[in-house]
């Protein structure tokens, strides 16, 4: 059982906002599609779900081409963003639903509905409306209304965009313990980095209507193809610079170098694009690495981390660094920088040298 | 956003583009039909051209009955717009008065309008009437059937009463959507009563209130059955206003042609002067 | 400016209250310095609005005295006690220049035309909006409008507090952290006292020296930053700051030592806990002070392994209790059986959810 998008486009009054689009997704996969806001995500969803057609190109499910085909008629599943739920209807009436559209027997829909409440700790509630609940509880029961009729794709849009942080951390972790062991294929459409990293599975890369890489997860964060999938797959943003390479040396403006060691050596010399992740430029002293010394604009503390904004040469950089690092606003610091772990991208975009 | 394409909807539309049809567009049709033939009825019609037109145009029955019109629509928008307004703040905007208010507002908004008329009628006669009786016992020479100025009095009063509840429900509700936080900030800025209307509550009613001056324009520019029970336009024609004036012409003497030239012109001034309301009261909004 | 104090100060919105559910803030004493930063933290329904709009003066406190430097303010209408305050969505005058906004305070006060010009000039200037002082201030984006909005509280000197509810809600992601270093260095500025009221510790953390946590209406720990993550005085506090959450094990003193589940922990010496206190005992320890050890270590059983990028988050078992240990780029994760230490000077006890070693 697959999910296949064959060369399909989708263009709205002369826009183009999916360019052709080609993507396999296996049964039972977990599959993120990460991008900013507008890069086509929802749209995608959309047309995987059968709710809008392509303007070119064909969609196959399970060997067969269901371009066109009603959403009614496929068997498909999705939770949005906002919390959607029926508010005259019980948690239990919410959940159970699709299987009355459906016309399953009173035992089993019974039967069933409880086993989903159980998994989404929902047993409590099952007598409550939805406005009686908390936000979190109102998208597990979306969520549950779609896991109860066993889609064989389930389409997830921001789910946990909405929810505050410890809750969206709580779904996060329960969400993959739900799909295991499940036949479906499931999508799930995110703005956050982290979000795909938690999920493993595979992950698109989506920017402006394009899907720029698909793999699984761990090897497109550390392996991008090109400077605009390792962007989309970094947050805090990537930091870029353009540089010139002599050797195994890089020269950025304001007269700093680093020696990126002998990798860099083999490739050409000249103009490069040269990045690197927030994480690996921090306060932490590491003896033998390089450093860089910035102003710092603002130290956001997260609880855990510290993302820090500082000022080089006319441009912003971002540190992040595991643990609470106060700087006050203005302040001069000295960052590490763990060159061994960064990327160099050709004039074309293309990831030349490097790796995380 | 994502709008699917599906021509079974314009079946469900019919009705409506049926119903429509039948309760504007045609009646329509049939009045400009009539504005530009003679017909004396027995369906026998002779083509009269723009004759009608430029008889209505020309007459001076008509630009009296014109002024009048707009003379009483400017009298009822300048009391009831501001009276309403007033009204409207000093509503409570929490507790049981709040139901109270509400309720006591929309009576006269549920009478109908013939009955408006009578009960006003009845109100105001001289001599057995609350009003008409109240007001000579304190000496006021009052008798809206005999004089044109208590008659207009009267008419004026009337439609206060029938109307300004409008216009309070709509500023109250725009009332109670400013959030709470305006007023705060307000009170933190130290603005005074006076600021907090001129700078909170008046530019957030606007679209209210503009609303609330087209709809008490066009219906006092069409006022027709509470004068009619009133006072049948009289005395004399002091209180014939366009309606009553097309009401007597069309028929009180079945001058079927004219009449309906009449309405034409009647229902293109409206449309005219509500457009202009609505474009002087609006254009800032766009800036 | 002034320094607040908040002295047994308890509220309740029942006319009776009785029970402790009643009572939306339980008893607190609280001190601010004077041109600190501050900030209440805490999930929905924990109480803080009630405490903002305490000091702001919309609502009187049940028990308990609000003082402004010695001045008992408890009773005083909001208007005199000159607060300001940034609200949630942006309040300005939709008619109004970004000038006369900005004016508009002061001109309510009968302030001089040259000193009005002076001060909204100077605060424009400082907020970025020298430019745009002309323009209509209905015009201007989210960020500009609460700029305003503070604005108006900066331009007068006669302010005690300013205080901020949730002011980043309506501002796009990618912008909040200019406007919170702009918020920071404003401070550093103008040195006035700013109490900034949110869910999101982000925010908080951000923004304050000190921040107040909440939770269940009362005030679970005063600290810094640093303090909050490393010393949490509250296991509340613990699972709340820093994502994951601290790890929470129940624990029994047994044969003067800590046990767990019968295990005998060394990180925290028995010595410092009271053992007549009673009560329910609990270790608490952050996924980032948990590694792997040799031999003598906590049995545990390796289960999912999360890789976020920068570290792994693994999940350890220990007889069906869950300890996260947090694993840093470039270490190995044993498969299968393993054990766990935990660092002694980040490792606590609690007893029923309060700190005592």
């Amino acid at each position: 059982m697959t999910l296949e998008l064959r060369h399909v486009t989708k263009s709205v009054a002369g826009e183009t906002h999916i360019f052709e689009t080609d993507l396999v997704l296996e049964e039972g996969s977990f599959n993120v599609l990460l991008g900013t806001t507008l890069s086509g995500k929802t749209t995608l969803l959309q047309l995987m779900a059968g709710l809008d057609r392509p303007s070119r190109g064909e969609i196959w499910f399970r060997g067969q081409n269901v371009t066109g085909m009603a959403v009614q008629k496929r068997n498909v599943s999705m939770v949005y963003q906002q919390f959607i739920n029926y508010p005259h209807l019980t948690v239990y009436e919410n959940i159970a639903s699709p299987l009355k559209v459906a016309g399953m027997d009173r035992a089993e829909i019974e039967r069933r509905v409880g086993a989903v409440a159980e998994l989404l700790r929902l047993k409590p509630m099952l007598g409550r409306k939805p406005a009686e609940l908390s936000g979190g509880q109102q998208q597990r029961t979306a969520i549950a209304r779609a896991l109860v009729k066993d889609s064989d794709l389930v389409l997830l849009d921001e789910p946990l965009a909405n929810l505050d942080y410890k809750l969206r951390e709580e779904l996060r972790d329960e969400l993959p313990r739900l799909f295991a062991g499940r036949s479906c294929i499931v999508v799930y459409a995110t703005t956050e980095p982290t979000e795909a990293l938690l999920f493993g599975g595979n992950t698109a890369t989506l920017h402006e209507g394009r899907i720029t890489q698909f793999g699984p997860t761990g090897t497109i964060y550390r392996q991008p193809k090109d400077l605009i999938s390792a962007q989309v797959f970094s947050d805090p943003p990537l930091n870029v610079a353009q540089v010139t390479k002599q050797g195994s040396r890089i020269h950025l403006a304001g007269g700093i170098g680093f020696d990126l060691g002998t990798a860099a050596v083999t490739l050409p010399d000249g103009p490069y694009t040269w990045a690197i992740r927030a994480h690996h430029i921090t306060p932490e002293s590491h003896p033998g690495q390089p450093t860089l010394d910035g102003r710092v604009l603002l130290a956001e503390l997260t609880g855990s981390d510290s993302v820090i904004h500082f000022h080089l040469d006319g441009g912003t950089w971002i540190s992040q660094s595991h643990g609470v690092h106060p700087f006050d606003v203005g302040a001069e610091a000295r960052l590490y920088v763990d060159v061994a772990r960064s990327f160099l991208f050709g004039a074309d975009g293309r990831l030349m040298g490097g790796s995380e | 956003m994502y709008k699917q394409v599906n021509q079974k909807a314009w079946l469900l539309v019919l009705p409506v583009v049926v119903l429509v049809a039948f309760n504007a567009i045609i009646p329509l049709m049939t009045v400009v039909n009539y504005s530009v033939q003679e017909t004396f009825g027995d369906n026998v019609f002779f083509w009269a051209g723009v004759d009608w037109f430029q008889q209505i145009l020309n007459s001076p029955r008509f630009h009296d009955a014109l002024l009048r019109q707009l003379l009483f629509s400017a009298i009822i928008l300048a009391i009831e717009v501001p009276l309403g307004l007033i009204i409207a703040l000093a509503m409570p905007r929490k507790g049981i008065g709040v139901s109270i208010c509400l309720i006591l507002m929309a009576l006269p908004l549920l009478i109908p309008w013939n009955v408006v008329g009578a009960m006003w009628n009845i109100f105001a006669l001289p001599e057995i009437g609350l009003l008409g009786k109240g007001l000579n016992n304190l000496g006021f020479d009052y008798n809206y059937t005999r004089q044109p100025v208590t008659a207009w009095f009267t008419t004026v009063l009337m439609d206060v009463w029938h109307w300004t509840s409008l216009v309070v429900l709509l500023c109250y509700a725009g009332l109670v959507s400013i959030p709470d936080d305006y007023y705060r900030a307000a009170k933190i800025d130290g603005a005074s009563a006076w600021a907090v209307f001129r700078y909170i509550q008046l530019p957030k009613l606007k679209r209210v209130l503009t609303i609330a001056v087209l709809l008490r324009f066009m219906d006092s520019f069409m006022i027709y059955t509470e004068v009619k029970v009133l006072t049948g336009g009289g005395p004399g024609n002091a209180t014939t206003f366009l309606s009553i004036d097309l009401d007597k012409m069309a028929l009180g003497q079945f001058d079927l042609g004219p009449a309906a030239a009449m309405s034409l012109i009647y229902f293109l001034i409206i449309l005219l002067l509500s457009w202009l309301f609505y474009t002087l009261m609006m254009r800032n909004e766009a800036q | 400016m002034a320094r607040i104090t908040i002295d047994r100060l308890r509220h309740s919105y029942v006319s009776q209250p009785g029970k402790p559910e009643d009572w939306a803030l339980k008893e607190m004493s609280l001190e601010w310095e004077d041109g600190g930063a501050y900030a209440l933290l805490g999930p929905s329904g924990c109480g803080k609005t009630t405490l903002l709009n305490l000091i702001s003066g919309l609502l009187r406190p049940t028990e308990g005295r609000i003082l402004f430097d010695e001045r008992d303010v408890s009773s005083v209408s909001p208007e005199e006690r000159n607060i300001a305050q940034v609200f949630q969505f942006p309040v300005i005058y939709d008619t109004m220049t970004v000038y006369d906004n900005l004016a508009f305070p002061l001109r309510n006060r009968g302030v001089a035309p040259s000193e009005i010009d002076r001060r909204v000039r100077e605060i424009g200037e400082m907020l970025d909006l020298g430019g745009s002082l002309t323009n209509r201030a209905s015009g201007l984006t989210a960020d500009g409008k609460q700029k305003i909005s503070l604005g108006r509280g900066l331009v007068r000197s006669d302010v005690n507090v300013i205080m901020f509810d949730e002011p980043l809600t309506v501002i796009d992601p990618h912008l909040k952290w200019v406007l919170r270093s702009k918020l920071k260095e404003l401070h550093h500025r103008v040195r006035r006292t700013m109490i900034y009221v949110t869910h999101d510790q982000t925010e908080a953390l951000t923004f304050a020296d000190k921040v107040v946590v909440m939770n269940n209406g009362e005030v679970v720990q005063v600290g810094t930053p640093i303090e909050l993550f490393e010393r949490p005085a509250h296991t509340f506090v613990g699972h709340f700051i820093g994502s994951p959450g601290m790890n929470v094990l129940p624990v029994a003193l047994e044969n003067g030592g800590i046990s767990f589940m019968g295990s005998r922990i060394d990180a925290i010496e028995a010595a410092r806990v009271d053992a007549a206190g009673g009560g329910r005992l609990e270790l608490g320890v952050r996924p980032e002070f948990v590694s792997f050890a040799g031999t003598g270590g906590l049995p545990v059983e390796i289960g999912k392994v999360t890789d976020a990028g920068r570290f792994r988050i693994v999940e350890a078992r220990h007889q069906d209790h869950l300890i996260r240990v947090l694993v840093p780029e470039g270490q190995e994760v044993p498969t299968g059986s393993a054990a766990l230490g935990f660092e002694p000077t980040h490792t606590h006890l609690y007893r029923d959810g309060w700190l005592v070693a």
